[in-house]
């Protein structure tokens, strides 16, 4: 994968890709498959490595690293994971080939104006229709739309707006009659759509797991994906101290490195203990996936809230102590910027995963 | 210092006030709001011109030279209420930069010559101060400039120079004198930007806007004429120059507007069915921007004060640029926080047709990109770092 990537995803190249049309590289990801990263948390049986999150972990981790764009986290972590955790024997037969071997590429519809990070705040409905379901309503921001075939939609089958129960997940074709998307690109150089359905006819075998209770393992796979987010964020972290410590260790001013200024050395020990941290909850995060909700919850939220705090830091005195170079789209720096103050927003920010927190303890 | 306006100021807001509603162009409503990467020349004049009509374009300036001879508290409203009504704007480089220095420094011939310019807007002025090799220490500054006979052959270049492509004039530091100690070697000319041997590049910055260039000097012939004040006195003019651009950086008023834009966009937005404004958390975050805020409004008038007694803008005036633009940058940051998801949406910028696809409500639009755009206000004008080593070394002695 090192290597794959340091050939092919280069900063130049990886710039020049997000600005085309398409803003990806099926090619690349086709290369992901035939590496078998597609397939690493997937178990034997099912056509997988046998892996599982610390896989996801050091995939994620190097991506960060490379700003990949492609969509992993939604494709492999996400819909790979609803279909892991929640999916029937004949989901999985069915679909997890079609993700291990860089077929499919899904997309997570959860998003709605109204409901900001709240993923029970739920407008879009399904209703009981003959033997399947008619879904209509809107979702918001759903990052990798523009390439995926497939999506996993969460929708709302009984109870209130925000009610826990009455939350159902639900497979749709991206081409099925009655779903229109509306692209545009985020400001990480990735795309998302606006995707609206209308009267949108599914079978009952597009339902993952049981009807109306669908929502712990949202939050569950929700928090792999903040899991995997996480990885990425160390990774992208990574990479800015380590400019930044190079930067000022060769940039003259004065007369001296500007690195020899102690007010900038405290500055980047502050942003290196950052990164620290943040390695620290990413790993426990990781390791926690499999306990209790409330476990969970709290590894999860936790990591985030170190991850938003350090990203924001950490991206911050990165551009400041690259000066006006650390403003340029020429620079890696501020693409790293970018992508974690988008990393912080992913499924709820600071405050949001503080609330969880602290609600969950 | 007494806070609440007399009958007459309380008459001169009114007319101000009036004056904007009714002349202030409908079609660059919000434009305050507006990336200067992405607005055209015109556009970017079109206040400039009307307040230049009005003989409005400068009231900081001396009355001699066009000031309006308005009191500092007119000032402050005159303002308050551009802030207000959110107008564009103006372009600090000729009416905040090189005119103060020219009216100061400057020859009779010079100011006839370029002043009028400045004041109608039809001089457009660039600022080449930053070089590569030279931002935190200008004083390196590398572009030199040989006399030749009755002009000066300049080589080098400048970066960060702020909307040159547009620029008919730039204003320069340059070295004339490599033998002595840095600051003693500078020199500040004026460059006709059609000058042969002058290349403009464009940096595009991370939030896809091109409001910054490179400039290339190649053997560039300057008249002798075009040196303001006296050769290698030019660091003594740039430090004034600087000095204007550290008060003017607060933008009290224009960050107040802004507070309350926050808070509208946090009233609208929704948390469990609530406006996000309502939690406790998000609530206090703005309070304690608004109390920074207010601190700073007075902070600056306390300088204004001691400005008006005489005393020209001092080191204090780095206060005002750390704080003014920490708050610049928080709002910002607080912006991205209170859009929530459609913060990740790329508002299209330079590359715009017009026919993009911006999903989300109004208020949302390139709300990110605007956060990242701020980052530049604790990196120029001398970075952060910068003036808190003024403050240690010229108010605390250190």
């Amino acid at each position: 994968m090192q290597s794959l990537l340091a050939d092919k995803y280069d900063f130049d190249t990886r710039r020049k890709v997000t600005k085309t049309a398409e803003g990806w590289r099926p090619e690349i990801w086709a290369q992901f498959a035939e590496l078998g990263l597609l397939a690493a948390p997937f178990s034997e049986e099912l056509g997988g490595l046998g892996g599982g999150p610390i896989e996801n972990m050091i995939v994620m981790e190097e991506f960060g690293r490379h700003l990949v764009v492609e969509p992993y986290v939604e494709t492999v972590v996400i819909a790979g994971g609803f279909l892991r955790e929640g999916g029937t024997a004949a989901q999985q037969e069915a679909l997890i080939p079609g993700i291990v071997g860089g077929e499919t590429v899904w997309a997570f519809a959860y998003a709605e104006p109204q409901g900001r990070y709240n993923l029970a705040d739920l407008t879009t409905t399904a209703k009981k229709d003959g033997s399947g379901y008619t879904i209509n309503g809107y979702k918001a921001v759903v990052l990798g739309a523009p390439w995926a075939q497939k999506l996993i939609v969460t929708v709302r089958t009984s109870g209130g707006q925000r009610d826990r129960d009455g939350v159902s997940v639900f497979i749709v074709d991206k081409s099925a009659a009655g779903v229109s998307t509306r692209d545009y690109p985020t400001v990480d150089g990735r795309r998302a759509s606006e995707i609206t359905f209308e009267n949108v006819k599914v079978g009952a075998d597009a339902l993952i797991g049981a009807e109306g209770k669908g929502l712990p393992l949202v939050e569950k796979i929700t928090d792999e994906a903040i899991a995997a987010l996480s990885a990425e964020a160390i990774g992208c972290m990574k990479e800015l101290n380590t400019a930044t410590v190079e930067y000022c260790k060769t940039r003259k001013q004065f007369g001296v490195p500007i690195g020899k200024f102690q007010v900038l050395q405290h500055r980047m020990v502050d942003m290196f203990m950052a990164h620290e941290q943040s390695v620290s909850m990413t790993y426990m995060v990781n390791l926690k996936l499999g306990e209790s909700d409330v476990e969970r919850t709290k590894a999860a939220a936790g990591a985030k809230v170190q991850i938003g705090k350090a990203g924001r830091f950490v991206g911050q005195q990165a551009v400041q102590l690259h000066g006006g170079m650390g403003m340029t789209d020429e620079l890696n720096v501020g693409h790293y910027f970018k992508r974690l103050t988008m990393i912080d927003t992913q499924f709820g920010n600071v405050d949001h995963q503080l609330k969880r927190y602290s609600e969950a303890a | 210092m007494d806070m609440r306006f007399s009958p007459e100021e309380l008459a001169f807001r009114d007319e101000v006030r009036e004056f904007i509603a009714n002349n202030y162009p409908q079609e660059l409503k919000g434009g305050a709001r507006r990336s200067r990467g992405e607005m055209s020349k015109e556009d970017i004049l079109r206040w400039h011109r009307i307040l230049y009509k009005k003989g409005w374009i400068v009231p900081h300036w001396p009355v001699e030279y066009g000031g309006t001879g308005w009191t500092i508290t007119q000032r402050y409203i005159w303002n308050e209420e551009n802030a207000r009504a959110e107008t564009s704007p103006l372009l600090p480089f000729g009416l905040s930069m090189v005119g103060p220095v020219i009216y100061t420094f400057g020859n009779e011939e010079q100011k006839k010559r370029f002043l009028p310019g400045i004041l109608s807007g039809d001089d457009w002025w660039c600022q080449g101060y930053s070089e590569p090799g030279s931002g935190s220490d200008l004083a390196s500054l590398r572009t030199k400039a040989v006399r030749d006979g009755d002009h000066y052959i300049v080589n080098g270049g400048k970066t960060w120079t702020t909307l040159a492509q547009f620029a008919d004039w730039m204003f320069c530091l340059v070295r004339t004198d490599p033998n002595v100690k840095a600051q003693e070697g500078i020199s500040f000319l004026l460059i006709d930007m059609k000058t042969p041997g002058i290349t403009v590049r464009p940096i595009i910055t991370m939030d896809g806007a091109h409001e910054v260039n490179e400039v290339f000097l190649e053997d560039v012939k300057v008249p002798a004429e075009n040196l303001i004040g006296e050769e290698n006195k030019g660091w003594t003019y740039a430090k004034f120059l600087l000095g204007n651009e550290r008060s003017g950086i607060a933008g009290v008023a224009r960050s107040k507007k802004a507070i309350e834009r926050l808070k509208n966009i946090a009233n609208a937005e929704l948390i469990d069915g609530a406006p996000l404004m309502k939690t406790d958390e998000f609530s206090r975050k703005v309070a304690e921007l608004e109390i920074d805020l207010s601190a700073l409004e007075v902070t600056e008038l306390r300088t204004l004060a001691a400005e008006s007694k005489g005393r020209g803008p001092g080191p204090e005036a780095s206060i005002l640029k750390i704080k003014g633009t920490e708050i610049q940058q928080r709002i910002t940051e607080l912006a991205v926080e209170a859009v929530g998801n459609y913060a990740m949406v790329q508002a299209p910028r330079m590359e715009a047709t017009g026919n993009e696809f911006v999903p989300g409500p109004d208020y949302s639009t390139g709300t990110a990109q605007d956060y990242f755009n701020m980052r530049k206000t604790s990196i120029y004008g001398g970075s952060n770092e910068i003036q808190h080593n003024i403050i240690a070394k010229m108010v605390l002695g250190l």
